[in-house]
């Protein structure tokens, strides 16, 4: 986008921006119904994110009381949510800006807008389940799909990759990636790299543009902040909802054992040193949260606007936000 | 030449990849929520033609290519090289078939044409969107016949062969969309 005088007016239309309230409106009820309480943490937080694949963005914060000068902008807010649930505050939703550096493309802004739920006492099937739903009432007006699919990530890798993501040899994973109509060059890139890369150029393009398809058991080495599965522990409860090739929600059954919490924080901490990536500090009150008991519990995050983005058949994220980074 | 990394890649620019100028036609930032962001880019082969697709790390630089359009006069042809020469600095090029790519139908000495220069070679002829030629042979159609919608081969004085209407005859010039090889009207008399 050049500099011209057009950069005033937003990107999107006022139809996008109207069905934009519609929605929310609706997912409000959404959660009425089914008696989730709504609930608004802060953006800018002390405590961030340690994933090795998000760059958190942070601000200088001067003002009486606060300990650290450097606080961050959210990449989520799951840690700030967890932290009510471990104060007792039930099944809870939050819809609010989340904000991740160095991401903008056709489906990224830096900032967007996240919806994120979690259900206490629930397993993850259960919760998957939901998504479906939601997403399916929250396109009824433009869409009629057809009933959800569920997959195990392994099985769709199998089936459309044809490699074993557990079995198959890094060197295989790396001759797939190399074969793809894509193909990248993969020095440097670690085995959950390789997979991604196949998933992306052999798996999502299979997905059905008329239904939600959820994916479930992602890999232990993927797990994030899921706990890893009881039966397989090669696997671990995250999920991860589609419609089409536009990845919407990505779900866990939440890890709630602060030791292994714990331990996967500091190996993210020593990638991220490694790999010489920023070093935001642990993230000590969200673990003195779970020290102190976080109820079991299921929970998600999804991506609003590219699901406003389904509802009106956007070709692009410029299309739902009002200003777009190069015009914010 | 200049790198770019892939906050810079964007459509139109001139790439080298395996060696070879491309330019870019679309590229697309990929990033899953869980893992490691890439750029798939989509390019054409200026040499050939051909596009291809690849996707490159974060970290990854691609190389700018010393490519070039610029108008450029034809001057003749000696059967296996066509010669063109700048306007400006009476500078000399001389292109192969590849490179004129079936342009060498339609061009005649002194046309200006629009010539893609890689490191300074030409590699991409473009002969002028339209062009008036003389039709050298064709069939006699049947005089005063304007309207009917039936047409005929016609070889121009450059070599190329098009459908004109039956009204035209040989010894006429008429006026070609070089770009879909169709005729347009009757010359300039």
């Amino acid at each position: 986008m050049t500099g011209d005088a057009a950069e005033w007016r937003p990107t999107a239309g006022l139809a996008a921006l109207k069905r934009r309230a519609a929605m929310l409106a609706e997912l409000r009820a959404f959660f009425a119904e089914r008696s989730v309480l709504e609930v608004e943490t802060p953006l800018l937080s002390a405590e961030t994110t340690l994933d090795l694949h998000l760059e958190p963005l942070s601000s200088r914060v001067d003002a009486p009381g606060v300990e650290r000068g450097r606080m961050y902008l959210q990449t989520s807010p799951e840690l700030a949510m967890k932290r009510l649930l471990a104060a007792g505050s039930g099944s809870i939703y939050q819809v609010c800006k989340a904000f991740r550096g160095g991401e903008r493309g056709r489906w990224h802004n830096p900032e967007f807008t996240i919806l994120e739920w979690y259900r206490v006492g629930w397993d993850v099937h259960r919760l998957m389940r939901e998504v479906a739903a939601l997403i399916e009432t929250l396109l009824a007006g433009s869409h009629r799909l057809e009933p959800a699919v569920y997959a195990s990530y392994a099985d769709l890798l199998r089936r459309h990759a044809g490699v074993d993501p557990y079995d198959a040899s890094t060197e295989a994973l790396r001759q797939a990636v190399e074969d793809t109509p894509s193909p990248v060059d993969t020095g440097g890139l670690d085995r959950d790299d390789l997979l991604s890369r196949l998933f992306g150029e052999r798996v999502e393009p299979r997905f059905a543009p008329d239904r939600v398809t959820v994916v479930y058991d992602y890999p232990a080495t993927q797990a994030a902040m899921a706990q890893l599965n009881v039966s397989d522990p090669r696997t671990a409860e995250r999920f991860e909802a589609y419609v089409g090739e536009i990845e919407l929600a990505n779900g866990y059954g939440e890890l709630c054992d602060p030791t292994e919490q714990r331990q996967r924080l500091e190996r993210d901490l020593e990638s991220r040193r490694r790999t010489g990536r920023p070093l935001p500090p642990v993230p000590s009150r969200f673990l003195a949260a779970l020290e102190s008991g976080l109820p079991s519990c299921a929970g998600v995050a999804l991506g609003f606007d590219r699901l406003l983005g389904l509802a009106l058949g956007a070709g692009s994220i410029e299309e739902l936000i009002s200003f777009p980074v190069e015009r914010a | 030449m200049a790198s770019y990394n892939m906050n810079q890649v964007r459509t139109g620019l001139k790439v080298l990849e395996s060696g070879e100028p491309n330019v870019i036609i679309s590229c697309d930032f990929i990033k899953p929520g869980k893992g490691q962001a890439f750029t798939r880019v989509k390019m054409r082969n200026l040499l050939n033609g051909r596009v291809n697709e690849k996707t490159y790390k974060p970290g990854d630089l691609l190389e700018g290519a010393d490519v070039i359009e610029t108008s450029m006069q034809y001057l003749y042809t000696d059967g296996e090289h066509w010669f063109f020469m700048n306007p400006d600095t009476y500078d000399q090029v001389e292109a192969d078939a590849s490179a004129l790519g079936g342009a060498e139908q339609w061009i005649k000495e002194e046309d200006i044409c629009n010539v893609t220069l890689w490191n300074g070679h030409p590699i991409l002829v473009a002969a002028p969107n339209f062009v008036t030629r003389e039709v050298v042979e064709t069939d006699p159609g049947l005089k005063g016949d304007t309207s009917s919608g039936g047409n005929k081969p016609a070889k121009l004085e450059t070599g190329a062969v098009v459908k004109v209407p039956l009204f035209i005859q040989t010894g006429e010039s008429i006026r070609v969309d070089t770009r879909t090889g169709e005729y347009v009207s009757r010359g300039k008399t």
